[in-house]
């Protein structure tokens, strides 16, 4: 890393040397993470509680004198609205299942011996890694026919299961490069103590490799998922009855344009505090994990 | 050389290798007679590890021929081949290269059980046998990142011997140790070395060399300089190149 280091500095500005020192590790962290890093932390918090009131405050004063308050109203909605993040969990929750699943086959064909294989699985993974999450949502949603006819039964594919799927193809790919990327981690000769020890490739695979590598994928792992949760609310585009559109449905029905702020701000609230423990539950597995190495 | 009336069990002859267009290896023969014990010293990349990587078949060779027991090393073609002559010759590395997610007792086990596929019961019993040998019978539990460097070493050299090896390669086995750690470690390979085991070393323990092996070899630039005993090498070398080294080194 150091030469890496000296190579990316050198001939820089000296007053950049901190920043670029920074940069850099961050870039080779998530390089190795294989996904970019969630980095929130409280004062994040903070400042969503300060942006919540201050909206609160905003629709106070704008409001007329037959307006009940605006904590009354938002107390009001909390139902509706905690049934679409349940809803939005859910969904969350499958595709990172689908997800995972996926990329775990899709992960261990990077490293397959056979060329065509191993191409293919590149392909796919870089595919679907590069491809707008909210682009591969409307190709589900308009692709897959809205039933199916299997003998004679007609099944009908509800849309938030369209909408799985669709989040589910990011969340392969990315779990495709978080495995590879983890087992081309784990130290060559490790391969060649196994292989000298007469293991066989798949062998050496499963009982070796891989379980030294589930330590070092959790973090980039829980992080995706973080990423997925807060996705999941552009499934409200496509119309399904989450979080986002129920709030957009309430804020139809109270017709007061300045509870605007108020409410997506509470939106964001919710959203920061299930993604706050994740994310700083990965940052302490990753300190430990490091250290460990 | 070998001697002369038995067959040797290891035996090279023009073994050319080369990375790229960098030749490692250019013409390299010897032979290792059953319970000889080599050594092979020379300065860093004179091509010593390549050539103990090219005996266990985990580097191909160029042109040539190496022959260990019954395996004709340079025509392996299939990995069930591979994987036969790895049975019967083992190596240790420099840097231990121990399991981190297992005991140690689990990493003299898991090849045994899982490649030769033995009664795991009767493994264990051999494994904490062997664990014992090279004292480490109290670590068994241990997971490698807890034991020293000299522990790993030990029980890296337990794994190896765990899969009934009939040559042992040993791969400048205390170059990353401290020097008190060193001693550990070659004394459990002097006590192999003494129960008749085939061992070819690559070292830069001259002391050790001299005191255990059955012939040094000295390698510069892919080729064997000199060879003989190590009294003749080691205080009459023929060759400048040697007298050079070792001038270096002594």
């Amino acid at each position: 890393m150091n030469d890496f280091h000296v190579a990316q500095t050198s001939g820089v500005l000296p007053v950049l040397l901190p920043l670029a020192e920074r940069m850099t590790r961050a870039a080779l962290r998530e390089r190795a993470m294989g996904s970019p890093t969630l980095r929130l932390d409280s004062s994040h918090g903070v400042a969503l509680v300060v942006a919540f009131l201050c909206g609160c405050g905003i629709t106070q004063a704008q409001s007329q004198a037959a307006d009940p308050s605006i904590f009354t109203t938002l107390w009001k909605w909390t139902p509706l609205l905690a049934r679409g993040f349940v809803f939005n969990l859910a969904i969350s929750f499958m595709a990172m299942a689908i997800g995972t699943i996926a990329g775990l086959f899709l992960g261990f064909a990077q490293i397959s011996l056979l060329p065509p294989v191993k191409k293919g699985a590149f392909f796919a993974t870089h595919f679907f890694r590069n491809a707008p999450w909210l682009v591969l949502l409307f190709y589900c949603m308009f692709l897959l026919p809205f039933q199916v006819t299997v003998l004679g039964v007609t099944i009908p594919i509800p849309d938030w299961t369209k909408a799985t799927l669709g989040l589910a193809l990011p969340v392969m790919a990315n779990v495709s490069e978080i495995v590879r990327g983890a087992i081309q981690s784990i130290p060559t000769t490790q391969w060649e103590a196994a292989t000298s020890l007469a293991f066989n490739r798949r062998q050496t695979l499963w009982m070796i490799i891989f379980p030294q590598c589930i330590k070092r994928m959790l973090p980039p792992w829980m992080n995706l998922y973080a990423i997925l949760t807060m996705a999941t609310v552009l499934a409200s585009i496509v119309g399904v009855n989450e979080m986002m559109t129920l709030t957009q449905r309430a804020l139809s029905a109270e017709s007061r344009p300045g509870l605007l702020l108020a409410f997506y701000s509470y939106v964001l609230l919710w959203f920061f505090l299930y993604c706050y423990p994740i994310a700083r539950w990965t940052v302490r597995l990753e300190a430990r994990y490091a250290v460990n190495q | 050389m070998p001697e002369a009336n038995s067959e040797p069990i290891v035996a090279l002859r023009d073994v050319h290798q080369s990375f790229g267009d960098v030749e490692v290896l250019k013409g390299v023969s010897f032979g290792v007679a059953k319970g000889g014990v080599v050594c092979i010293i020379g300065p860093s990349g004179s091509g010593k590890s390549t050539l103990l990587r090219c005996i266990n078949g985990l580097v191909p060779i160029k042109s040539g021929s190496i022959r260990v027991a019954d395996f004709e090393v340079h025509n392996l073609r299939t990995d069930q081949e591979k994987i036969a002559l790895r049975k019967e010759v083992s190596m240790v590395f420099q840097q231990y290269n121990l399991f981190p997610h297992k005991t140690a007792l689990e990493n003299v086990m898991m090849a045994p059980i899982y490649v030769l596929k033995e009664d795991p019961k009767e493994v264990r019993e051999r494994a904490i046998a062997l664990l014992t040998k090279v004292g480490l019978a109290a670590k068994q539990d241990t997971y490698p990142g807890e034991l020293s460097g000299g522990q790993q070493q030990r029980v890296a050299i337990a794994r190896s011997l765990a899969m009934r090896p009939e040559v042992m390669l040993f791969d400048e086995v205390t170059a990353a140790l401290d020097p008190e750690t060193v001693k550990e470690v070659l004394n459990t390979i002097r006590e192999l070395a003494r129960e008749g085991m085939t061992c070819i070393l690559v070292t830069h323990e001259m002391r050790f060399a001299r005191e255990l092996a059955d012939e040094v070899l000295f390698t510069d630039g892919g080729t064997i300089v000199e060879s003989g005993r190590p009294a003749e090498l080691f205080d009459h070398p023929r060759k400048d190149r040697t007298r050079a080294f070792l001038s270096q080194i002594l």
